[in-house]
């Protein structure tokens, strides 16, 4: 049997070499999932903001996609992944609702949350090895520590396999 | 004054709580007219809960529920959603439109909302946050302006994902209110989920004299 671990908004987890990595419901946070095919690691972060900087309450960094990366390859590395060998894909960063009007600066908060995202895997010379973002829909992510395959379920948007 | 739920004692935990129940009463009324109906509320459970929590109060992350957001300014500033689970909203769209009672045994995908709902939905949602908002303003004597709604249908986490990142940039925690309206054997129930900015909070704790 493959147990189930839930990563919850603004949280991160990493598993070795069974079970599946979860997060539920992403709108516009992203999913990101890093693997290490030889050693079977998988970590999966769920982020809620760009970046960790210039925000005062930022002392959980698995809300930030900045410090979130960091502190999966921390985590990863201490469970001895080698970090060249770990690629990443991304879900999520959706815009939920379609605003007519610019209401405020909010409203383009997933693409910002994409483009940090593959900003600092860039940094850390993790590459991107798939990516389903954006659109206007909600996004359930599982991350297969097995294989590093990632299934992405949607609501009326179908099911895709990374 | 910097605020924090952390500094918040018993008596303002009361105040804000009054606002609530003010607000979802006001807002019951409001339903009331709309429907010509009777609408009984059952006393709303209000809560300043972490985020974490409030997916697990609503549900699931993954379950479908549609949600009408806006956003308000003024005196008073922050975000609020409207959330229905998709049941309840098929029944308040036929207690508004006059049209048959959903068979509650069925699933109701999303895709099944017609145009003609979706409006009605938004516009349910506008009148209920704005009454609600209505009650702030009046119980504060503080000015509030909504936007206009926009409405969605999808899952849970991802509809509370909106307001939520707004606020996450200041706090871990939110205030969110629970009230079920009930007109005879319909029951619809609704969760608020009204998100004033950080500031906000210390402006009406302010205006009333608490702090």
């Amino acid at each position: 049997m493959n147990e189930v671990v839930k990563v919850g908004m603004a949280d991160l987890k990493v598993i070795a070499e069974y079970g599946i990595l979860t997060t539920l419901g992403l709108g516009s946070c992203v999913g990101i999932a890093l693997y290490d095919k030889t050693t079977k690691i998988a970590g999966l972060a769920h982020i809620m903001l760009p970046s960790s900087k210039l925000i005062k309450n930022n002392q959980n960094k698995a809300k930030f996609a900045d410090t979130a990366v960091e502190l999966l390859l921390e985590i990863m590395t201490d469970m001895k992944a080698s970090k060249r060998h770990i690629t990443a894909k991304i879900a999520g960063g959706a815009q939920m609702f379609s605003f007519k009007e610019k209401a405020s600066e909010l409203l383009n908060i997933g693409e910002r949350n994409v483009l940090a995202t593959i900003e600092t895997l860039n940094q850390h010379n993790i590459p991107i090895i798939a990516q389903d973002t954006g659109g206007s829909y909600g996004r359930t992510i599982e991350l297969y520590a097995e294989n590093g395959i990632l299934i992405v379920k949607t609501i009326g948007h179908g099911i895709k396999t990374l | 004054m910097h605020f924090s739920f952390n500094e918040l004692n018993s008596l303002h935990l009361d105040v804000l709580k009054e606002i609530g129940t003010i607000g979802a009463g006001n807002a019951a009324t409001s339903l009331s007219k709309l429907l010509n109906k009777r609408i009984d509320m059952n006393v709303p459970e209000i809560k300043i809960a972490e985020f974490k929590e409030i997916e697990n109060i609503l549900g699931s992350a993954d379950t479908i529920v549609t949600g009408v957001y806006l956003e308000f300014s003024g005196k008073i500033k922050g975000n609020a959603l409207f959330l229905l689970d998709t049941v309840s909203a098929k029944n308040l769209v036929s207690l508004l439109l006059g049209t048959e009672r959903y068979d509650e045994s069925k699933e109701k995908p999303c895709t099944d909302f017609t145009e003609l709902e979706v409006s009605a939905i938004e516009e349910i949602g506008n009148i209920l946050i704005s009454s609600y908002l209505n009650a702030i303003s009046s119980f504060t004597g503080l000015s509030v302006k909504p936007t206009v709604p926009y409405f969605a249908c999808d899952m849970l986490g991802a509809i509370l994902s909106v307001p939520l990142i707004q606020y996450g940039q200041t706090s871990d925690k939110a205030l969110f209110i629970e009230t079920e309206f009930v007109n005879g054997s319909d029951r619809v129930k609704s969760h608020f989920i009204v998100i004033p900015d950080i500031e906000s909070y210390t402006i009406i704790l302010e205006s009333l004299g608490v702090i």
